[in-house]
C-alpha cells in the first residue's frame, strides 16, 4: 500500500466515523433560554449616548433603565416611572424635578443615585453624538449642562429653554439616549477624556433586566438575566440573538426548533411558516413609514392641484395586497398609528380620472418628464415602478434613478430631485419627531441648509404648519396636544407635497410556546423580560 | 591549508549570494504587489458611490454633524495625504478602527478569518481527496462511463448556483433528515464552552478535549465545507484529467508500458509524478479562492467568515475594514504563491 492509498483510506475512514457520530439537531431550545434570529449587522455601538440603530436599540432597551420608560404590557399608556419614582414641574413649566427610586442597583452592584442620572444626561449632551439632538433640542449644551441638569440630594432637576409639553420631554427621555449608565464603572474606563465612550461602544454599564455577556459583530449578542432587576428576575435567563441574514435560513432554524423567534422572514417564508407545525406568526405595527415627496422648486409640482393629483395616482391597495403583502398597511398620515395624536384617516385611493381632472385644472402640460430618486431597496423600487405606471396613464413620464444612499440622498438633501421615494422612522416616541421634520420649516431658503428637515429638502413652505407645529410642542394639555396634531395632519394630507402611503408591520414567526414577546410597537424596541416559554 | 579554506569561504559566499539575491527580489516583489494592491483598493474605496460619513451619522444628521465627522475621518485632507497616513499605519500593523463597530479591524479579522480558514481547508481537503483520483481515473479511462460521470459531476459543480445548492442542502440534510447542524458554527448549547486559541473550533475543541463540541462543530461544518469542496473538486478533477491526458500520450509512458511495467505503476509512479507540479498550482489557486471567502455560502450558512465581513463592510462604507480584509486576502494569495514556488523546488528537480 503506497502513501497516497494509505492517506485516502485513512481520510475516508475518519470522515465516515465523524459523520456517523454527528448528533441529530436539538428539537427545541432550553426552557429558560430565548434564541432569536435577527439581522444585527446594523449595530455600530452599544453606548446609549451614541446608539441610533434598530438592533442596537433592542440591546439598549433590555440593558439600560431610564428615568421613565414604556411598559411592554401597555405601550399605549405612554411613559411610566422607572428610575424616577415621581416628578414635579415648576410653575414656569421649564423645570422638571425627578425623585430617584431608592434601592436600585446597577449590574456592577453599585447603587443607582441621582449623580448617575445627572452624569448620564450631561454626558450625552457633552459627547454630542448623532442622537444628541433629542436632548439638545431642549436648549442643553456643553456650556450650560452644569446649570440645566443638576442634582439636589435624591432628586435631579432638568431645566429647558422653553416650557415644552411635559409629554414631549418625558417621551424623549424614554429613547435610547435616556439610558442611565453606571458613572463609577464608566469613568473607571475613561480614555483621553472620552467619558468612557470608547469602552461603552462595546461594553455595557446598565441596570436593566439583562446584562451583556458578549457582542460579536455580525454574529451574535448574548444577554444574561439580572437577578436583581427591580421588577423581578426575568423568566428567560439567557437571551441569544443570532445574526442570520437569510430569510430561508431563519425559517429552517425555526421549524427545526433551533431558534424560538425569526424576525426577518420575507412574505413567502411567512406564508410557509404559517403552515408549519408548532409555529405561529405575530404581527406588530412599527413606526416606519413609506412616502413619496415632490420638490416644490419644480414649477408644475408646486401647484396645489398637482400635489392633490399625485395622491390619487398611488395604488395603495394594489401594492399593499401584492408585493408588500403583510409587511405594510396603508396609512396616509405622518404620525404612525399608536403615536400620541395619530389619526386613522386614509381618504385617498387610486383614481386616475380624478387625477386627470386635477391636472387639467392646474394646466399641467402634456408629455412632461420627471425624475424620481430611489435607493436600491427592492420594495422601494417596486413602489417607484408602480407609481411610474400610474403616471404614464395621465401622460407623465417618470424616469427612475436607482442609486446608493450616497448618490440619492446627497441629491435629495441638495433639493435636486423632482420626486423621492423614501422611508422614515421616528427618532423618539413623541409626535414632534415626525411633525418636526414633515411640517416644520422655519426658513425655506437654500442658504438655510436645513438638510435634516424633510419639508426643507422638498423646498416646501409649509403654509402655517410650521407655527402650528411649534405651538403643539409646547402644549401641556395632553388631549389638546393630540387634537392639535390631528388638525395639523388634516391640513398636511390635503396640502403637503408628501404622499404618505404605508406603515410598517413587523411579522415575527415564533415557536408557539413563546409568550408575551413585545417587539416595541411604533414607539420603542423589543422587550425580553416579560417573555415566558 | 589557508588557501583551501579561503576557497571554501569563497564558494560559500558565492552560493549564498544568489540566495540573498532571490530572497531580496522576492521580498521586493511582495512589497510592490502589496503597495499596488493597497493603492488600487484605496482608490476604489474613495471613488465608490458610498459615503462613510452618512453611514456613521445617519441620513437625518444636520450639516454641522456631517461636517464634523467628515473632518474627524480625515476626509477633508488631500487623497494622497490620506493614502500616506493609511500606508504608514498599515506598515505598523494597524488597520485602524472599524468605522461601524468601533473595534480594531485587526481584531475583527482575527475573529472572522479562522472561520473561513477552517471552512476552506476542509473544503479543499474534500476537493483534493475526491477530485484528484476522479480526474486521474477519468483521464486514464477517457470516454468510459466513469469519465462521463466525472464530466457531468464537474459540469453540475460549475453551473449550479451555490445559493440554490446551499439552500437545498440545508433543506434536505438539516431541515428534513436532521443529519447535520444548521446555519452557524455551533448549536447554542455548545457556544462559549471552548477557550479560543486558534479561532478554529475543530482545533480548539480538540486541544481542550471537548469532543462533544468537536462533533457539533463538525456537524455544522460538514455541509458548507462539502459544498465548497464540491466546487473545488469540480475544478481540480477537470484540470487533473487534462494534465493526465497530456502525460498518457507521452513517449516515456509508451516506453514504460513496453518495458512491461504494470498499469498502476505507469499511472501513479510515472504520469502522476509528472503532473504534481501543475496540480500544486491548481490546488493552491483553488484554496486561495476559498480563503477569499465564499460570500453566498457564508450568508446561507450564517458563517461569520471574511467574505461576508468584507461584503458587509463594503455595503456599510466601512473602508478601514474593507482595506484590512483586502490586505489579508492579498497576503494569502502572495503566501500561497510563495508556498507553491517552494513546493515546485521540492517536486521538480529542474527548478533547483
Amino acid at each position: 500500500m503506497n502513501v497516497l492509498t494509505k492517506l485516502l483510506t485513512g481520510a475516508a475512514l475518519g470522515l465516515a466515523v465523524a459523520v456517523t457520530a454527528v448528533p441529530m439537531a436539538q428539537a427545541e431550545t432550553p426552557p429558560n433560554m430565548l434564541v432569536i434570529a435577527n439581522r444585527i449587522d446594523d449595530i455600530t455601538t452599544l453606548d446609549p449616548a451614541e446608539s441610533f440603530e434598530f438592533a442596537g436599540s433592542d440591546v439598549s432597551r433590555n440593558v439600560y433603565m431610564k428615568l421613565v420608560n414604556f411598559d411592554p404590557a401597555d405601550l399605549e399608556a405612554g411613559y411610566q416611572p422607572e428610575i424616577a419614582e415621581s416628578w414635579t414641574v415648576s410653575d414656569d413649566g421649564k423645570s422638571i424635578t425627578f425623585t430617584i427610586r431608592e434601592g436600585l442597583k446597577f449590574h456592577s452592584g453599585n447603587p443607582i443615585t441621582a449623580a448617575d442620572v445627572e452624569f448620564s444626561l450631561r454626558r450625552a449632551v457633552i459627547l454630542n453624538k448623532t442622537p444628541a439632538f433629542i436632548l439638545t433640542q431642549f436648549g442643553f449644551n456643553e456650556e450650560n449642562v452644569g446649570d440645566t441638569i443638576k442634582i439636589d440630594g435624591n432628586t435631579v432637576t432638568i431645566t429647558t429653554d422653553k416650557p415644552y409639553a411635559l409629554s414631549f420631554v418625558l417621551n424623549c427621555l424614554t429613547s435610547t439616549i435616556g439610558g442611565i449608565v453606571d458613572m463609577q464603572t464608566v469613568m473607571a474606563n475613561e480614555a483621553d477624556g472620552d467619558m468612557g465612550n470608547t469602552w461603552l461602544k462595546t461594553n455595557t454599564a446598565g441596570s436593566g433586566a439583562y446584562s451583556l455577556v458578549s457582542w460579536k459583530p455580525n454574529e451574535s449578542v448574548t444577554l444574561q438575566s439580572n437577578p436583581d432587576y427591580y421588577l423581578g428576575a426575568p423568566a428567560m435567563e439567557r437571551v441569544i440573538v443570532r445574526h442570520v441574514a437569510e430569510s430561508a435560513s431563519q425559517r429552517l432554524l425555526l421549524e427545526r426548533g433551533d431558534i424560538d423567534v425569526a424576525r426577518n422572514l420575507n412574505p413567502e417564508d411567512i406564508a410557509g411558516a404559517r403552515e408549519a407545525e408548532g409555529v405561529k406568526i405575530y404581527d406588530e405595527l412599527r413606526g416606519r413609514l413609506m412616502y413619496l415627496s415632490f420638490n416644490q422648486k419644480h414649477p408644475e409640482l408646486s401647484k396645489p392641484e398637482v400635489r392633490q393629483a399625485m395622491k390619487y395616482l398611488v395604488d395603495y391597495e394594489g401594492m399593499q395586497n401584492s408585493f408588500l403583502n403583510g409587511q405594510y398597511v396603508t396609512h396616509q398620515n405622518f404620525l404612525p398609528k399608536t403615536f400620541l395624536g395619530a389619526v386613522d384617516e386614509n381618504p385617498f385611493s387610486m383614481n386616475v380620472e380624478k387625477a386627470k381632472e386635477l391636472l387639467a385644472a392646474a394646466g399641467f402640460p402634456e408629455g412632461i418628464e420627471l425624475e424620481a430618486g430611489v435607493r436600491e431597496a427592492q420594495e422601494r423600487i417596486e413602489i417607484a415602478q408602480t407609481f411610474q405606471n400610474a403616471l404614464a396613464q395621465v401622460g407623465i413620464k417618470l424616469n427612475i434613478t436607482v442609486g446608493t444612499a450616497k448618490q440619492i440622498l446627497a441629491r435629495y438633501r441638495s433639493r435636486e430631485l423632482d420626486v423621492y421615494v423614501g422611508a422614515w422612522g421616528p427618532d423618539y416616541p413623541d409626535p414632534h419627531t415626525n411633525a418636526g421634520t414633515f411640517t416644520y420649516n422655519p426658513d425655506n431658503s437654500d442658504a438655510a441648509q436645513a438638510t435634516g428637515l424633510l419639508a426643507w429638502r422638498n423646498s416646501w413652505d409649509t403654509g402655517g404648519l410650521t407655527e402650528k407645529t411649534a405651538a403643539a410642542v409646547v402644549e401641556n394639555d395632553r388631549d389638546k396636544r393630540a387634537a392639535m396634531y390631528a388638525d395639523i395632519q388634516a391640513q398636511f394630507r390635503e396640502t403637503s407635497p408628501f404622499v404618505v402611503m404605508f406603515q410598517k408591520i413587523e411579522q415575527a414567526a415564533m415557536r408557539d410556546n413563546v409568550q408575551n414577546l413585545n417587539l416595541g410597537g411604533a414607539t420603542t424596541a423589543v422587550s425580553y423580560w416579560p417573555v415566558t416559554k | 591549508m589557508a588557501l583551501a579554506e579561503s576557497k571554501r569561504e569563497g564558494r560559500k559566499r558565492a552560493s549564498f549570494a544568489p540566495f540573498l539575491k532571490t530572497a531580496g527580489s522576492s521580498l521586493l516583489s511582495v512589497a510592490v504587489t502589496m503597495l499596488g494592491l493597497l493603492l488600487v483598493t484605496f482608490i476604489i474605496g474613495r471613488v465608490m458611490p458610498i459615503d462613510p460619513v452618512l453611514a456613521i451619522v445617519g441620513e437625518r444628521a444636520s450639516k454641522e454633524t456631517y461636517d464634523a465627522v467628515y473632518e474627524q475621518l480625515g476626509l477633508d485632507r488631500p487623497i494622497i495625504v490620506q493614502f500616506f497616513y493609511y500606508i504608514s499605519d498599515v506598515v505598523r500593523g494597524d488597520f485602524g478602527m472599524s468605522l461601524l463597530n468601533a473595534r480594531p479591524v485587526s481584531e475583527d479579522i482575527a475573529r472572522v478569518f479562522p472561520a473561513t480558514l477552517e471552512l476552506a481547508t476542509l473544503g479543499t481537503i474534500f476537493g483534493v481527496l475526491v477530485g484528484v483520483p476522479l480526474g486521474v481515473i477519468a483521464g486514464v479511462r477517457r470516454g468510459s462511463w466513469i469519465d462521463q460521470i466525472a464530466r457531468v459531476v464537474a459540469l453540475v459543480g460549475y453551473s449550479m448556483p451555490i445559493f440554490w445548492l446551499g439552500l437545498m442542502g440545508l433543506l434536505i440534510f438539516y431541515g428534513i433528515l436532521g443529519w447535520v447542524g444548521g446555519p452557524g458554527r455551533l448549536d447554542i448549547f455548545y457556544q462559549d464552552i471552548v477557550p479560543t486559541r486558534t479561532g478554529m473550533i475543530l482545533i480548539d475543541s480538540a486541544i481542550s478535549g471537548h469532543w462533544d463540541v468537536f462533533r457539533n462543530a463538525f456537524s455544522h461544518l460538514i455541509l458548507p465545507a462539502s459544498l465548497l469542496g464540491y466546487y473545488s473538486m469540480a475544478y481540480i478533477s477537470r484540470m487533473t484529467r487534462s494534465f493526465i491526458l497530456e502525460q498518457m500520450s507521452a513517449e516515456y509512458i509508451i516506453t514504460a508500458r513496453v518495458k512491461g511495467m504494470s498499469e498502476r505503476a505507469v499511472i501513479w509512479r510515472h504520469a502522476f509524478r509528472n503532473i504534481r507540479v501543475q496540480l500544486i498550482t491548481v490546488i493552491a489557486l483553488s484554496y486561495a479562492n476559498l480563503l477569499e471567502g465564499s460570500v453566498l455560502t457564508e450568508i446561507i450558512f450564517s458563517w461569520p467568515g471574511i467574505g461576508s465581513y468584507i461584503t458587509t463592510a463594503l455595503l456599510s462604507a466601512d473602508m478601514n475594514a474593507v482595506l484590512g480584509g483586502t490586505v489579508v486576502v492579498g497576503l494569502i494569495f502572495i503566501c500561497l504563491n510563495i508556498l507553491s514556488d517552494l513546493l515546485y523546488r521540492i517536486f521538480d528537480p529542474r527548478s533547483k
